[in-house]
C-alpha cells in the first residue's frame, strides 16, 4: 500500500501535475517538522530563553544605572527604547538564525541529502522556514516583552502597538532575504558558514542602532545602516511605541523597508540555488556531524 | 520475475513502457581534492568517481550494482537523485534528465541508505508526517495511513511515538522503508540498506524489499558490496570499481563469463581484487564515492 492515489490523467508537458497546492502542503510541513523539533529540544528552547530574558534585562537596567551613578536621563524613555531594541533585535535574531540554520541544523540531523531530494521547490523549502521563523521569533518576542516589562514600571501611553506591528511585519520579509542569503555559506562551507553568519548577525546588530542611535557611530558605518532593515525597523517601531506616530507618518521607514524587502528575497533566493548548484557539483550536500 | 501491479503513479508523470527507468550514457564525475600529506596549499588532484559508467535498467528490474568502498556506488546513487551534478555524460529517470528536469526526477525518486537519514528526536510518526507533507499528502491522508504502514514493516505501535535516537538501527531502516512506500516512489535507490544490520534485520528489510517490488510497480537499483544480497534481489548484477563499470548482467551471465562458479569469484575475476579487499592506492576516493 501506499498513500498515493492511482493515476487519473497524465499530462502532456513532461513536468506532471505538480501543482500550487502540493507546494503548499510541503511549505505546511516544513513548519510541522519544526514545530516538532520545537517540541522535541523544548528544554533548549526554554534555556535559550532564560538567557535572552537575562540579556535583554541586564541592557535595559543599564537605563536606571545611569541615573544611580549621577547622570541625567530620562529613565522610563530610556528603558523603553533599550527595551524595544532588545526585544526586536531577539526577534529579528530569531529569524535570522533560523533561515542561517536552515542548511547547518540539516546537516548536524543528518537528513540534508533527504530534504534536498524531496519534491520540494527550494523557494518553497525556504518560505517555509521563514514563516516558522515568524512564528516562533513573534511568539517568543510577545513573550519576552511581556516577561522584561514586568520588572520595569513603563509608561507608554501614547504607543500606537498597530503600526509598530506594520512595521515589524514589513522588516521581517527583509530580514527573510537576508536570512535566505546567509543559509547558503553552511551549503558552501560546511565547516565555517555558520560562523560566517554568525559574523553578519553581528554586524547588522552593530550598525543598526539596537541600542543606540545611528547617528553616534563613524560615517562609514552609518552608510552601512543605510542598507540594514533593522535600522528603519528600530526607528519606526520606537517612533510608533515612545512617540505614537501614526502609521501614515511612517513614510521614512517603510518605503526602505519594502525596497529592501523587495531586493532581497529574490537575491536571497538566487543567490541560495546558485549556492546550492555550486555545492551538488562539489559533492558538499553530505552530512557531517 | 513477480508481476508488478498497475501503477500508482503519484503525480502522473509521463512514464512511457517503452523507456527505460535508468538510462546512464557515459556519466562522469569527478572530484578535486587536495593531497592530505602535502598540507593545505598543495595542487589539488582529480579523482574520478564516476568514469564513463553506461547501463540501462528497464522499468520493474532490481539491479544491484556491487562494489567495495569507494568504487562510486553512492555518487552513482546521488547522480540519480539529483543531490549530485554530473560533469559530463547523461542521467535520465524515466526519459526525464537529471540535469535539466530535477524537479521531475525528485518526484519518481525515493532512496534509502545506509545513513537513516531521520531526525534523531523526533518520532517515527513524526519523521513521516512532515516526510509525507512534501511528497504533497494531507494531514488527511496520512492520519491513518502511517501507523498502518508503520505497522506493514512490523514496526510496534506502542514505540510510534519514541525518539528515533532510542531505535535500533534495524528499526531505524524499517521506517525509512515504510518512508519511501509512504511515498509510492517508481524509482527506488537503496545505498546499502542492509550495512550494519544483524542478521535478523538483515533478513526482515530484504523480505521487504521483494514485497515492495511485487505489490509495487516499482524499478529497484540496489547499491551493495554484500554478495549474497545482491544475488538475493537482484535480476541483474553491475560490478563497479574505481568509477568504472566492468560488467553487468545476471549472475549466471557473469558466471559464465569469467568462467566461475560462484559471484565471489567472479567479482574477484573482473576486478582483480578479493572483496573485502582494501587496496585501493587512493584513499581520497572513499571520501566522495
Amino acid at each position: 500500500m501506499s498513500l498515493h492515489q492511482p493515476a487519473s490523467g497524465v499530462a502532456g508537458d513532461g513536468r506532471g501535475r505538480w501543482s500550487l497546492r502540493h507546494e503548499l502542503i510541503g511549505l505546511s510541513g516544513v513548519v510541522e517538522r519544526n514545530l516538532y523539533l520545537v517540541k522535541r529540544y523544548i528544554w533548549w528552547d526554554i534555556a535559550f530563553f532564560v538567557w535572552t530574558v537575562a540579556n535583554t534585562l541586564s541592557i535595559v537596567f543599564i537605563a536606571r544605572g545611569i541615573e544611580a551613578s549621577g547622570g541625567t536621563i530620562d529613565v522610563n524613555r530610556a528603558a523603553t527604547s533599550l527595551l524595544i531594541g532588545a526585544v526586536i533585535w531577539a526577534y529579528l535574531g530569531v529569524i535570522f538564525e533560523i533561515m542561517t540554520e536552515t542548511v547547518a541544523w540539516e546537516r548536524w540531523e543528518g537528513t540534508i541529502e533527504y530534504t534536498f531530494m524531496a519534491p520540494l521547490s527550494r523557494s518553497v523549502h525556504l518560505f517555509g522556514m521563514g514563516a516558522f521563523a515568524l512564528l516562533y521569533g513573534m511568539a517568543r518576542a510577545l513573550l519576552l516583552f511581556a516577561v522584561c516589562a514586568f520588572f520595569f514600571d513603563l509608561s507608554i501611553p501614547d504607543a500606537d502597538f498597530g503600526a509598530a506591528l506594520v512595521v515589524l511585519a514589513v522588516a521581517s520579509v527583509s530580514f527573510v532575504g537576508l536570512g535566505i542569503v546567509t543559509a547558503v555559506l553552511p551549503l558552501i562551507s560546511p565547516e565555517k558558514g555558520s560562523q560566517l553568519g554568525f559574523v553578519a548577525q553581528g554586524l547588522l546588530l552593530v550598525v543598526s542602532g539596537v541600542y543606540y542611535p545611528v547617528e553616534v557611530l563613524p560615517r562609514w558605518m552609518q552608510w552601512l545602516a543605510t542598507v540594514s532593515p533593522a535600522t528603519y525597523a528600530l526607528d519606526g517601531i520606537r517612533d510608533a511605541i515612545l512617540v505614537g506616530d501614526p502609521l501614515t507618518a511612517m513614510g521614512d521607514e517603510l518605503w526602505p523597508l519594502v525596497v529592501i524587502g523587495v531586493v532581497a528575497v529574490p537575491v536571497g533566493l538566487a543567490v541560495f540555488r546558485r549556492g546550492e548548484r555550486y555545492a551538488k557539483q562539489h559533492g558538499k550536500l553530505k552530512r557531517s556531524g | 520475475m513477480p508481476s508488478p501491479q498497475p501503477s500508482s503513479d503519484p503525480f502522473e508523470i509521463p512514464r512511457p513502457a517503452q523507456v527505460p527507468a535508468i538510462e546512464l550514457i557515459g556519466v562522469r564525475k569527478v572530484f578535486r581534492r587536495r593531497e592530505r600529506a602535502h598540507g593545505r596549499f598543495s595542487p589539488r588532484r582529480r579523482v574520478a568517481a564516476l568514469d564513463g559508467v553506461s547501463f540501462r535498467v528497464e522499468r520493474g528490474e532490481t539491479v544491484a550494482v556491487l562494489g567495495q568502498n569507494g568504487s562510486g556506488k553512492s555518487t552513482l546513487v546521488r547522480v540519480l537523485s539529483t543531490l549530485l551534478l554530473p560533469d559530463g555524460g547523461t542521467a535520465r529517470v524515466f526519459g526525464h534528465d537529471v540535469l535539466t528536469q530535477p524537479a521531475v526526477v525528485r518526484r519518481l525518486v525515493n532512496r534509502v541508505s545506509v545513513e537513516a537519514s531521520f531526525f534523531k528526536k523526533m518520532s517515527a510518526a513524526e519523521n513521516l508526517s512532515y516526510a509525507a507533507r512534501f511528497h504533497g499528502l494531507t494531514s488527511g491522508r496520512t492520519r491513518a495511513g502511517i501507523p498502518e504502514i508503520l505497522e506493514r514493516v512490523g514496526f510496534p505501535a506502542d514505540r510510534r511515538s519514541e525518539p528515533m535516537e532510542n531505535l535500533s538501527r534495524g528499526m531505524q531502516q524499517k521506517v525509512a522503508l515504510a518512508r519511501a512506500l509512504l511515498t509510492a516512489p517508481v524509482l527506488l535507490l537503496l545505498d546499502e540498506p542492509t550495512t550494519g544490520l544483524d542478521p535478523r534485520s538483515k533478513r526482515e528489510v530484504q523480505a521487504f524489499v521483494k514485497e515492495m517490488r511485487a505489490m509495487h510497480d516499482a524499478t529497484i537499483l540496489l547499491c551493495t558490496h554484500d554478495l549474497d544480497e545482491a544475488e538475493a534481489l537482484a535480476d541483474r548484477i553491475g560490478v563497479l570499481d574505481r568509477g568504472r563499470l566492468l560488467v553487468l548482467g545476471t549472475v549466471d551471465e557473469l558466471n559464465r563469463r569469467y568462467g566461475a562458479q560462484t559471484l565471489e569469484v567472479a567479482f574477484f575475476a573482473a576486478t582483480g581484487r578479493e572483496f573485502g579487499e582494501e587496496t585501493d592506492p587512493d584513499d581520497d576516493r572513499e571520501v566522495f564515492a
